[in-house]
């Protein structure tokens, strides 16, 4: 029996001993998995922000008559 | 703007929109190789979650089907390579009825497993090719390799495998 033959023959047998997938349905929509993940992948807020979140804050407590004028030029 | 531009440009609606159009694709796609409709699920999202991050390199006068159906075989691919050795094929999916009395339950066993033990990457044309009987052109494109590659793998996989049940005393052809 030849090589090719042979191949055929060993083709025959992986179809016959194993079934191609008939249910390739997708039974729910997966857009709700997605999105968790899309969530919980945002990149953290990085350190520097919040100290510098912290360090305005303390300086608004300390002089809060700039509190307008910063207003005002927001 | 067209919904591709919007989704290269970032546009959260869009890509939802895109979502809903080729998850289930995707899915049929994903499950045809890695035989499990959880695991296929889990890589639909992953497949998409590196779409997602990935839109500034996709050109909107692309084929964003094809794009991600490359992405999806890359996913499986991934997967099978992490899994070899680990997972069986699931029961739900696993033999065809037999047409041929002479394969019994333990060769068809045997077939499976030698299957199982493929290298990933032959594994994954073996699959589309010979159980999915998808054209060797589509296995090519979703793989990133040419039509002749594909061939090339389909014949080592069979000669691996014919090797393998050889070994196991199950004789398929010459040696």
């Amino acid at each position: 029996m030849s090589n090719e033959e042979n191949n055929k023959e060993m083709k025959e047998l992986v179809k016959q001993a194993i079934a191609p997938v008939k249910d390739t349905e997708l039974r729910r929509d997966l857009w709700p998995q997605m999105l968790r993940k899309l969530n919980e992948q945002l990149p953290p807020v990085p350190w520097f922000d919040w100290a510098l979140a912290a360090i305005l804050s303390a300086l608004l407590l300390v002089f809060p008559n700039v509190i307008p004028a910063l207003l005002y030029h927001l | 703007m067209g919904l591709l531009e919007r989704f290269a440009a970032g546009d959260l609606e869009a890509f939802e929109a895109l979502f809903r159009q080729h998850q289930k694709e995707v899915y049929a796609w994903i499950v045809r190789i890695v035989r499990d409709s959880g695991i296929a699920e889990d890589l639909t999202v992953e497949t998409f979650w590196h779409i997602y991050r990935s839109r500034e390199r996709f050109n909107p006068q692309g084929n964003f089907q094809g794009w991600a159906r490359r992405i999806a075989t890359n996913a499986a691919f991934d997967h099978l390579r992490r899994a070899r050795r680990e997972t069986e094929l699931p029961d739900g999916f696993a033999c065809a009825p037999s047409e041929n009395p002479a394969i019994r339950g333990e060769i068809r066993e045997q077939i499976r497993q030698a299957f199982q033990q493929l290298p990933a990457k032959y594994r994954l044309v073996a699959t589309l090719a010979l159980i999915e009987e998808q054209p060797y052109r589509s296995i090519a494109e979703a793989a990133g390799i040419s039509p002749a590659l594909v061939k090339i793998r389909v014949f080592r996989a069979v000669r691996m495998l014919r090797k393998k049940l050889n070994s196991l005393g199950v004789e398929v052809g010459a040696k």
